[in-house]
């Protein structure tokens, strides 16, 4: 309206004073320039905000540890998010840069650019998407688009997206996109998704105490047949309905997927060389309690056959269409994490417990600040298959378990707080661990058996300064044998943190390889700033953020990381 | 010339000015992007309020143990931060598919009395720019971020407390 009263006094200066015309718009205008800008100094017509990460790495060559020459000497990944905002309209776009990636990247990422761009408008119920975004179809069993920035994984979609919310409690989302691939971009995919939530959408069922939410996600990619050989299914396409139920403090999740033939680079064998044509499938299950200082979980999941890239060709972490993560704890000390379990998309039945249960203050086990005890057990074992002589590979059943277990794991977890300063943590992990069917290095790698003792200690020595220490022992008779470690680490609130660690693989067989992997860092906080530098050795082994693991090199050398947000 | 020059600076100004003087009376606040309850209901961020009064929003992780960290020694402090402020605590879980599932028994299990949302592939994450956790803002109450942090630190929440007593007094933080 404003701006239509100002067109209107416009033309009627026109029509009245068309002589001082110019010189009165010249004076209004720098005085409502200037009006504006004291009276919202930096206010921009939108809000704009971002972040800020640059990792810089200097490498020293360390033969000992294996950690490969590097000819450039310094390698750094960065990129930086601009997102501008304005009410219901949002624009946003992100630039990386890899001179060189740093290693353990993928080296397909040298380069500079700009990777990510797009609009984003909500008009009433409707929402519009142009250019880039993640997405996620349920649990993600045939569809995820996400970024682990840390861990080199983007497969961002470029398209069109619609997401509409008709009434209360429906939700209905559809896209047309091509999927990132480092600086490239490949595949054709559509997706449409649908959920509703009973209670919300019917009034009848607004007051019912059972919650249940129904969903179906459909996915189909497209990719033309260039193969001489074989006829390969252009479009292959894939869903999976989903169910919640919850009620007072149970809650069941059970999400099923089917995907038709689909020959890739991943199912090929060596009776079929350009992939299997077996159809598919997929089930995750979730049942979970939970009351205040009791918290339980049990979850089973089953994969068979449920790759599903945007490229039948694609391996590695390339155009991941289907996210099917490990069913088991994500360990984040560092000893726990030699021996992490990776899915096997081809085939695998999993279960995993939780329990998290808090002795309260006051009772006989918890003292006077309660004791906090977390126990979680998770299994995966192959499938039970027999192999058949034609082009679907073999046949199998569905959920059920097959002789070979791949993965097991025990973790037990205690948390004590001794008085208001101090606190300690006790973890005793048992790992079996199969390398050969894990790393996929074959028949010849065995089973790993593994027993890991943890103890953490936190003391807070004043208001500002703490200390906190951690020791932890691998017990194992086979790979490299036995590992300890210490770690010490000094913080002073807010800004400052150093930290030192060793891990130390003293009770490996051969005597040479007795080798330490000595760490030093320390950094600097203020807001949302953060600067950080170490130096030292890493070992080289499966590092695994946020559900995903990522195999990292050994290496030696300074590095230098700056993160900021705004 | 003169006359299309003087037009063009008048429509730049114009829209400048019904940008500016809209922007005057809208609340912006955080934005507006879709999470999940602890019961998987989709909801609009748009819910996280306190009528009037600071929030608390913090980005964490199951396995992110210095968030575990500061969460349970916010979680001893936050009866008497409420009483003494009327400050809200609110959770935003980033944790994905893999654990997404446990954080509802994990935060019981804990017995944290926090408003707990789930953003399992990082749209509040993206639209908040956060680039690792914890990452904590303080919103003030009009919910505009007046202050950010992150990593923690023993002691971190005293400083917190600081400037929440400010913003709930009404006091600029500068």
């Amino acid at each position: 309206m404003e701006f239509l009263s100002y067109l209107n006094y416009f033309h009627r200066l026109t029509i009245q004073r068309p002589v001082n015309l110019f010189k009165k718009l010249v004076l209004s205008g720098v005085a409502l320039l200037g009006f504006s800008y004291s009276q919202a100094q930096i206010n921009l017509p939108f809000e704009v905000h971002g972040n800020f990460q640059v990792d810089v790495q200097y490498y020293l060559e360390d033969s000992s540890i294996g950690a490969p020459p590097v000819p450039e000497e310094v390698l750094t990944n960065g990129f930086g998010n601009l997102t501008f905002s304005r009410g219901n309209f949002n624009a946003g776009l992100r630039y990386e840069s890899y001179l060189n990636p740093l290693l353990g990247f993928d080296t397909r990422y040298k380069g500079n650019g700009i990777t990510y761009r797009y609009a984003d408008y909500t008009v009433g119920d409707l929402n519009i998407t142009l250019g880039n975004f993640y997405e996620q179809f349920g649990s993600g069993l045939i569809f995820r688009s996400y970024e682990e920035r840390g861990l080199g994984l983007d497969n961002a979609m470029d398209g069109i997206r619609l997401k509409y919310n008709p009434v209360a409690g429906v939700y209905l989302k559809g896209f047309i996109a091509t999927q990132r691939y480092y600086f490239d971009e490949a595949g054709l995919v559509r997706g449409a998704d649908g959920e509703i939530a009973l209670s919300e959408a019917f009034e009848g069922l607004k007051s019912s105490k059972t919650l249940i939410t129904l969903g179906t996600a459909v996915v189909s990619k497209f990719q033309s047949d260039d193969d001489p050989i074989y006829k390969l299914p252009e479009n292959v396409l894939a869903f999976a309905p989903r169910i919640r139920i919850n009620r007072g403090n149970f809650g069941l999740y059970s999400e099923y997927a089917y995907k038709y033939n689909d020959p890739s680079a991943i199912n090929a064998t060596a009776e079929n060389p350009g992939g299997i044509y077996k159809p598919g499938q997929g089930m995750y299950i979730n049942t979970t309690y939970s009351r205040k200082g009791l918290g339980v979980s049990l979850s089973g999941k089953f994969i068979d056959n449920m790759s599903y890239r945007s490229d039948r060709a694609a391996v590695s972490n390339d155009l991941h269409l289907s996210y099917l993560p490990a069913l088991t704890k994500q360990q984040t000390y560092r000893l726990a994490t030699l021996y992490p379990y990776a899915s096997q998309p081809n085939g695998e039945v999993g279960y995993q417990a939780d329990i998290f249960y808090n002795f309260k203050p006051g009772s006989k086990l918890g003292g006077k600040y309660g004791t906090y005890i977390a126990l979680n057990y998770s299994r995966a074992n192959g499938l039970d298959t027999t192999r058949t002589n034609d082009e679907l590979g073999y046949e199998s059943k569905f959920f059920k378990m097959g002789p070979d277990k791949y993965f097991e794991e025990v973790n037990v977890e205690f948390q004590k707080k001794v008085n208001k300063d101090l606190k300690f943590l006790v973890t005793y992990i048992y790992t079996l661990y199969d390398e050969g069917v894990i790393k996929a290095l074959g028949d010849k790698y065995g089973k790993i058996y593994a027993n890991i003792g943890i103890l953490e200690m936190q003391y807070k020595i004043s208001k500002t300064h703490s200390m906190r220490a951690e020791v932890q022992h691998l017990y194992t008779e086979q790979d490299k044998g036995n590992w300890a470690m210490l770690l010490l680490e000094y913080t002073i609130s807010p800004h400052w943190f150093v930290a030192a660690f060793d891990e130390y693989n003293y009770g490996n067989e051969i005597k040479e390889n007795r080798l330490h992997y000595p760490n030093i860092s320390m950094g600097y906080t203020k807001g949302a700033n953060r600067i950080t530098m170490g130096y030292g050795k890493q070992r080289e082994g499966l590092l695994c953020v946020g559900g995903v693991c990522r195999q990292v090199p050994a290496s030696n050398g300074f590095s230098l990381s700056v993160t900021s947000s705004f | 010339m003169k006359k299309i020059a003087a037009l063009f600076l008048l429509f730049t100004i114009s829209a400048y000015g019904v940008f500016a003087q809209d922007k005057d009376t809208k609340s912006s606040g955080i934005p507006t992007v879709n999470v999940k309850g602890l019961d998987g209901a989709i909801v609009s961020s748009d819910i996280i309020t306190n009528e009037g009064k600071p929030i608390i929003l913090s980005f964490w992780a199951t396995w992110c143990k210095p968030c575990v960290t500061e969460l349970n020694a916010l979680s001893e402090i936050y009866p008497d931060w409420k009483a003494e402020t009327g400050v809200k605590i609110v959770i935003v879980s980033i944790d994905d598919a893999r654990s997404a599932a446990t954080v509802g028994p994990f935060v019981n299990g804990k017995g944290w009395d926090y408003e707990v949302y789930l953003d399992p592939n990082g749209d509040f994450k993206r639209a908040m720019n956060v680039n690792m956790v914890p990452h904590t803002f303080l919103l003030d109450g009009k919910r505009e971020v007046v202050n950010q942090h992150t990593s923690y630190a023993p002691g971190d929440e005293d400083k917190l407390f600081e400037l929440v007593k400010k913003v709930a007094a009404g006091q600029p933080l500068k």
